[in-house]
């Protein structure tokens, strides 16, 4: 039988990428090169929101792109799912300093691919990374910069981010 | 989805959801062909082989560029320089072929039904890139995602496809796929290249190149196949040029927003003069450039669904 417990609701997420949002603009003194990437599909819809929250904080709408990183995965073969994405990407990565924004951290795998994947595209000044939820059991040494919530969890759990239809971030769960 | 093929063969043992799904992937491989580095890492670590018994230039080189695209290894073997010419049968070249462990083979040959019978004796991947005159489903596939590239959807449009349908593989496979994704396909060409039953297949045919290019959204030429034809079955070039030749005018009287298509080679001033080839309506070139995509995208698939048809 599974149990779902909520770690964070709506307002909690929304004060999480709020806070996020703040520390991106301090540690970059500002929006000057930078750029938000929302890897699929969870990303996409934090990383709008980390674009919105920092127009709003700053002013300033800085460029927004998405990444599919199903071709620079590591398991073709053993996969049940084949379904492939769009990588949109509007703007010269040269020089840019890259917010990449995932909603859960794991083993670090997907974080790898986006990371091969971007340096595929252009050579960014920097790569930083945004996450809602760091779960731990990474299998990489990758080490988010900027973090929602951490939240230890056993392998055998799940962590499931929930978005309204307008693909605003409605709660955190944890499933046992 | 799950895509459980790991041959492909011809049109005819997809649905026409699998064949929308191609289509999708094909979409997102087209997007790192327009990238400064025109590379990823998903077929790394895997061997193509292009087995091509019949001349192709256009299909073959595009098969290698798909594999190099997605870091695949691919070795180009042609029929002039295999032991074929030596006597070894196929089966024989292709169990030494596989002794070397490619993960996939394409292949083209003369023989109909020859993509299939290596299928059944190879435990790699086959991919069909054209057997003799039964199907060319990479063809098709590319032929119907620059439809749905310029007209935005398949279901509901008129294609005409015109010339010698008796020995074109494309069309085969072309009538089975736009079929299977809801357009009305019509074929027109001389008598002699119609082959009794053509409709059977699923298609219209029409009494004369006029009723064909009537109102068509899509316009597909094809070559007089000399090299597949055992006799000369029209008089001449030139009366086939004045019959069953697209030019501006009769072009005109497809829909103004109708595309022309060609599978390529072109003779220009037989099937289609040089003023439509070059003209505004044509996608021939668009059709080049997809069939690396999609080619991607078979590569691809055929790859992750390896596993998943073996279960």
């Amino acid at each position: 039988m599974t149990e779902t417990t909520e770690i964070l609701d709506s307002a909690s997420v929304q004060r999480a990428l709020t806070r996020i949002a703040h520390e991106i603009l301090e540690h970059n003194k500002g929006t000057e090169n930078l750029v938000v990437i929302g890897i699929r599909t969870g990303g996409i819809y934090l990383a709008a929101q980390l674009q919105q929250k920092i127009a709003e904080i700053e002013g300033v709408q800085v460029p927004l792109g998405t990444i599919d990183i199903t071709m620079y995965r590591d398991d073709l073969g053993s996969r049940n799912d084949l379904t492939m994405g769009q990588t949109d990407i509007r703007f010269p990565l040269g020089d840019r300093k890259v917010i990449l924004v995932d909603d859960v951290l794991f083993t670090g795998r997907t974080i790898r691919a986006a990371m091969d994947a971007l340096i595929d595209l252009g050579r960014p000044r920097n790569i930083q990374l945004a996450i809602l939820i760091d779960r731990g059991h990474r299998e990489l040494p990758i080490r988010p910069d900027f973090i929602g919530r951490n939240l230890p969890t056993a392998r055998s759990e799940q962590i499931e981010v929930k978005f309204s239809e307008q693909h605003v971030p409605v709660g955190v769960y944890l499933i046992k | 989805m799950q895509f459980q093929h790991r041959h492909i063969l011809g049109i005819k043992q997809f649905s026409a959801e699998e064949l929308n799904f191609i289509l999708e992937t094909s979409a997102s491989f087209k997007e790192i062909n327009t990238r400064d580095i025109k590379k990823v890492p998903t077929l790394r670590g895997k061997t193509i082989i292009n087995l091509f018994f019949e001349a192709s230039t256009r299909t073959r080189t595009s098969f290698e560029i798909a594999g190099k695209r997605l870091s695949a290894d691919t070795v180009n073997i042609s029929g002039s320089s295999s032991s074929v010419v030596k006597g070894e049968t196929l089966e024989d070249t292709a169990r030494n072929i596989e002794a070397m462990h490619p993960n996939i083979i394409v292949m083209r040959h003369n023989a109909s039904g020859a993509a299939a019978y290596l299928a059944e004796r190879m435990g790699c991947s086959v991919i069909n890139a054209g057997d003799g005159t039964h199907e060319h489903p990479s063809q098709a596939l590319l032929d119907a995602f620059t439809i749905r590239q310029h007209k935005g959807k398949i279901s509901g449009l008129k294609v005409a496809i015109v010339g010698d349908i008796t020995h074109s593989r494309v069309v085969r496979s072309n009538i089975d796929c736009l079929n299977k994704l809801g357009a009305e396909v019509w074929i027109s060409g001389p008598k002699t290249m119609l082959p009794p039953g053509i409709e059977r297949l699923g298609c219209k045919v029409a009494a004369n190149l006029t009723e064909a290019l009537t109102e068509a959204d899509v316009v597909m030429m094809l070559r007089i196949q000399h090299e597949r034809q055992g006799k000369t079955l029209i008089p001449s070039l030139r009366e086939y040029s004045r019959y069953f030749g697209l030019n501006d005018k009769n072009l005109k009287l497809a829909k103004p927003d109708a595309i022309v298509m060609h599978p390529g080679p072109m003779n220009r001033g037989v099937e289609i003069s040089s003023v439509v080839a070059d003209g505004p309506q044509n996608v021939i070139l668009d059709q080049v450039e997809n069939g690396v995509a999609v080619r991607m995208a078979l590569l691809y698939l055929v790859s992750g669904g390896e596993k998943l048809a073996e279960n």
